[in-house]
């Protein structure tokens, strides 16, 4: 019984996240075309996108590879599963055990190495640009998100998301580290889904984008693929840091369905918090030249690495 | 157990004498070849079963008289074997079709079997002159195959400091052999393990093993012979050298450090996790910079050896503090790591041998486009680039996972030095990490995605079975080492028991195969699970948006933007992919610095942007030493034009001193 309860529970994840991830896209920009004074599109919007890509013939350029047809599915998959691993109204999920957070992290590295492989495939000038610097600006968001990792496991005991949700839940006290990894997460969320002030995921201008320019030769229902793991990318990020940092609401392992009730209520108000932060932040900020983006990334290894530092030097002391 | 695996040894050998007049013959290739497939083959199960079973030995009454030779098999010897003839029997079944296309076998064939036996040969020895013996024949074997293409003035060069170096590298295991061996001059490995040294004389040992099996491992500073010698031998070769040579030393670092050498101290793992993250960070970087293949690679080995020293370096700090559940998970990473680089290595050196026969090019720039020629070999150098990226479901992460979950194990270590250190190297392996990623996207996107860049590379074709046959097993094996790593930690128990005398928890014993890297550490990972839901989740959506929605699809133009250029010299180079790293990291490290020169508006002159990279190894320690060795010798010049009178008052003067030496030392 309290397996298929959990199974339950983990399918339940797994659907919500998906159903989800497109109106939060909507939202997001909902709330930054309402703070430029326009009226914006409808917040279900992006579910309309998709269904009329779905419907739509992919036209394929004349040289693309299997790899350029498979990756898309791969792309989402891989998305789809490292977003059910993440607790977002209960920590009872039964397939949390299989990855943790250095996993989960890994598992968003091989879609976007699919991706990267994605643009380079057709051996247009703009993939191989987007390609080319989405792997310089992982190769510091990368880093800087398993120090991340490390500080909460140091903190937690785990690098188990359900066990670091349970643990920051009755964690008392405050530490350097914690906001220092605060910092360090929005800093990398922000450049992982090519938000301003590191990429414009509304600019088709040529020479400003990263996401934008290794996508561009999809179409069709590949292309639905692609952004529907985009924006399921940009909920998990979301929902990792409400799970880590904002705790409260989740629903433990045995809870009722009164708990999960709470939760998911609790789940959806953070998700509406954080779309209405990212548009607000993304409206005040300008555009950063690409070779800026790496300080502003090396400052979040840099706050990850410093977190863990302290807290190496003040565990055991 | 022990006595086959000699004479498996003694088959090797027999079979180099007898490819020296095989090898003119159209029989040499198969009969050396297939051979070596055989002879490794038993010699690999024989290590398996010998992993868990109890140390045997034996003394041949050969080398010293008054030493004989010693041989012993004991769990890490077996598991370094198994390593060693796996790789070694993939590369025989490889070499078969590849070997075909060999200019002159006679270079080849009798080096490659004495090359395999003398490896096997240094895992098992056990006493002091057989082992440097065993490893001289090594890599004066390897080095054979380095200059076998000898008509190439660079693979004379890289010949000449590969041997170089490999001589600078046995002279010091020589002086640590001597030291571990003291007064009583004690030359099996029984007798060392007995003696108990002084502080100092322990440091001294660790150095000199630093530089002995670091050089051939490629520890920075002493890597830089690797990515000149390891490309320029054979493909087979070059998988051997990088996948199971680099082991080798591997394995004389640890008996020596871990099992000879007594109880470690806390600042030699110090040294060797600074070492570690500095040799990964750094050959990852080395190897963005390349655009020839095959170095790419290499110097890709230098990276996956700091990752292995960075597990070592661990072992050695828990081991120092007493912490025995700690260097077991810190050395099943490091081994676990060996053996996931030994598969991966190799697959992807043969991979890089597969484009060399299709196209003969290294060079990406003159690449592209090959998985429309070369399907197979694409797909499968693809694993093996997913594979060394650490990207779950694959061997490498498993391997990495547990190298993180050992740097989070234990925070609250006593000394200042390591509770730096180890964050420090948990930051740097995480670079290298992300950066091998960026590395092989590059590998792999520009060689075999996108148009082809030569007519070479337009007309390649797919290569022979036994090639696709011998990297279809070691992706099958990337694989299975990935799903299903639990299997793997627990097989390596045997090993970590006895050198750590402490194991990790039995993984098969877990629900639903997941692994876990502690009793009292609540993470784990199931790569079994990851796998499954990836290929069901993928295979579902792509079956219910063929059913449901749209499965049309039309081939036309590439879009991009509007404005698409037919030719390929527009695509993105190995050089322009690895700019915008070069520019984040290269100007700090290598120094790297681009001239662009625009002609003035109406000159008709082309554009040209120039970039230049300092090597910082190169220019810190080899070019102060080779400088100096040049102009003592220039000093020294006059000398060799005097006349006979004055050459010989200079032997009376020289004999004169010596004696007034010896008067005053008496």
């Amino acid at each position: 019984m309290a397996v298929i309860r959990d199974l339950l529970v983990q399918g339940v994840q797994m659907l919500l996240v998906l159903a989800l991830a497109p109106l939060l896209t909507g939202v997001v920009r909902k709330v930054k075309a309402r703070l430029n004074r326009r009226q914006g599109a409808s917040v279900i919007q992006p579910y309309r996108d998709l269904r009329r890509l779905l419907g739509k013939e992919v036209v394929l350029a004349e040289n693309a590879s299997w790899l350029f047809r498979v990756a898309p599915y791969m792309i989402f998959a891989v998305t789809w599963v490292a977003a059910s691993l993440i607790p977002t109204f209960g920590t009872g999920l039964i397939f949390s055990w299989s990855g943790d957070l250095i996993a989960i992290t890994a598992l968003l590295g091989s879609a976007r190495f699919l991706l990267a492989l994605a643009g380079l495939d057709i051996g247009t000038s703009f993939g191989g640009i987007g390609a080319s610097r989405e792997v310089m600006i992982a190769s510091l968001a990368e880093p800087a998100m398993l120090m991340i990792a490390v500080t909460m496991a140091l903190i937690a005991g785990s690098t188990q998301l359900s066990t670091i949700a349970g643990f920051m839940l009755s964690f008392g006290s405050l530490r350097v580290s914690l906001a220092l990894a605060l910092f360090a997460f929005i800093i990398v969320a922000v450049a992982e889904n090519g938000r301003i002030p590191v990429d414009n995921p509304a600019t088709h201008l040529e020479l400003t984008m990263v996401h934008e320019a290794m996508v561009l030769e999809y179409s069709g229902r590949h292309l639905a693929m692609i952004e529907l793991a985009s924006a399921l990318k940009l909920l998990l990020y979301i929902s990792a840091i409400a799970c880590i940092f904002l705790p409260w609401g989740l629903a433990s392992g045995e809870a009722g369905v009164g708990a999960y009730a709470i939760g998911g209520v609790s789940y959806v108000c953070k998700l509406a918090l954080g779309a209405v932060a990212l548009g607000v932040f993304e409206t005040s900020i300008a555009k950063m030249r690409v070779f800026r983006v790496p300080n502003f990334l090396g400052a979040g290894l840099m706050l990850g690495l410093l977190g863990v530092l302290l807290l190496f030097v003040s565990l055991g002391m | 157990m022990i006595v086959a695996l000699l004479l498996c040894v003694g088959a090797l050998f027999a079979l180099a004498l007898a490819a020296v007049p095989l090898a003119a013959t159209a029989a040499g290739r198969p009969v050396v070849y297939g051979g070596a497939l055989g002879v490794t083959t038993i010699a690999m199960l024989i290590a398996l079963a010998a992993i868990g079973a109890t140390p045997s030995e034996l003394t041949l009454p050969l080398g010293l008289p008054w030493l004989g030779a010693h041989f012993r098999l004991d769990a890490l010897a077996a598991f370094f074997l198994l390593v060693v003839n796996l790789g070694a029997a993939a590369a025989s079944l490889y070499a078969i079709g590849y070997g075909r296309h060999e200019a002159a076998p006679h270079r080849v064939l009798p080096f490659y079997a004495a090359f395999l036996g003398a490896m096997n040969l240094v895992v098992l020895a056990a006493d002091a002159y057989s082992f440097l013996l065993s490893w001289e024949l090594m890599s004066l074997a390897s080095w054979a195959l380095v200059v076998s293409q000898h008509r190439d003035p660079d693979n004379l060069r890289a010949g000449f400091i590969y041997i170089v170096m490999a001589s600078f590298g046995t002279l010091a295991l020589l002086l640590g052999f001597g030291l571990l061996a003291g007064q009583a001059a004690g030359y099996d490995f029984v007798a060392m393990r007995a003696a108990h040294l002084s502080p100092g004389l322990a440091a001294m040992v660790l150095a000199l093993v630093l530089i002995g099996a670091g050089s051939k491992a490629g520890l920075v500073p002493l890597h830089v012979w690797l990515p000149l010698a390891h490309p320029a031998a054979p493909s087979h070769v070059s998988a051997l050298m990088s996948g199971v040579m680099t082991k080798v030393a591997v394995y004389g670092f640890i008996r020596i450090v871990f099992d000879l050498l007594g109880a470690p101290t806390w600042w030699s793992a110090v040294v060797v996790l600074v070492l570690g993250g500095v040799t990964s960070v750094l050959g990852v970087l080395y190897a963005l910079m390349q655009h020839d293949l095959k170095r790419l690679l290499a110097y890709h080995t230098v990276e996956n050896i700091g990752i292995i020293f960075i597990g070592l370096g661990l072992a050695l700090a828990f081991q120092a503090n007493g912490f025995a559940a700690g260097a077991a998970l810190a050395l099943t990473a490091a081994l676990f790591h060996v053996f996931n680089h030994s598969l991966f290595k190799s697959l992807l050196f043969f991979g890089a041998g597969a484009v060399l026969t299709a196209t003969g090019e290294r060079d990406m720039e003159h690449l592209g486009g090959l998985i429309h020629r070369m399907p197979r070999t694409a797909f499968l150098f693809l694993v093996g680039c997913a594979a060394i990226s650490a990207l779950p479901p694959l061997n490498g992460f498993a391997s990495e996972w547990l190298t993180f979950q050992a740097i989070l194990l234990r925070p609250d270590l006593p000394q200042w030095a390591l509770k730096i250190a180890v964050p420090a190297d948990g930051a740097l392996l995480a670079l290298a990490a992300a950066l091998a990623a960026a590395c092989f996207v590059k590998a792999f996107g520009i060689s075999f995605l996108g148009r082809p860049r030569s007519s070479a590379a337009a007309q390649a074709h797919e290569v022979d079975g036994y090639s696709i046959a011998a990297m279809g097993l070691f992706a099958a094996l990337c694989l299975l080492a990935g799903i299903l790593p639990g299997a793997v930690i627990d097989g390596l128990a045997p090993v970590v028991q006895a050198l750590s005398g402490a194991r990790m928890p039995v993984q098969l014993a877990v629900p639903w195969l997941s692994i876990v890297p502690s009793e009292a550490a609540r993470s784990s990972y199931n790569g079994l699970l990851v796998f499954l839901f990836i290929a069901a989740s993928a295979w579902l959506t792509a079956f219910a948006i063929h059913r449901l929605a749209s499965h049309a699809l039309r081939r036309g133009p590439a879009w991009d933007c509007g404005f698409p250029d037919p030719r390929p010299a527009t695509q993105y180079t190995a050089d322009s992919f690895a700019q915008p790293i070069r520019r984040v990291f290269g100007t700090v490290v290598f120094g790297a610095h681009e001239v662009v020169t625009m002609p003035p508006p109406g000159d008709m002159s082309p554009a040209r942007i120039e970039k230049t990279l300092r090597d910082p190894v190169w220019d810190a320690f080899y070019a102060p030493i080779a400088g100096a060795v040049g102009s003592v010798t220039q000093a020294l010049n006059y000398l060799q034009f005097l006349t006979i009178r004055r050459y010989l008052s200079l032997v009376f003067g020289a004999l004169v001193v010596l004696l007034l030496a010896l008067a005053l030392w008496q």
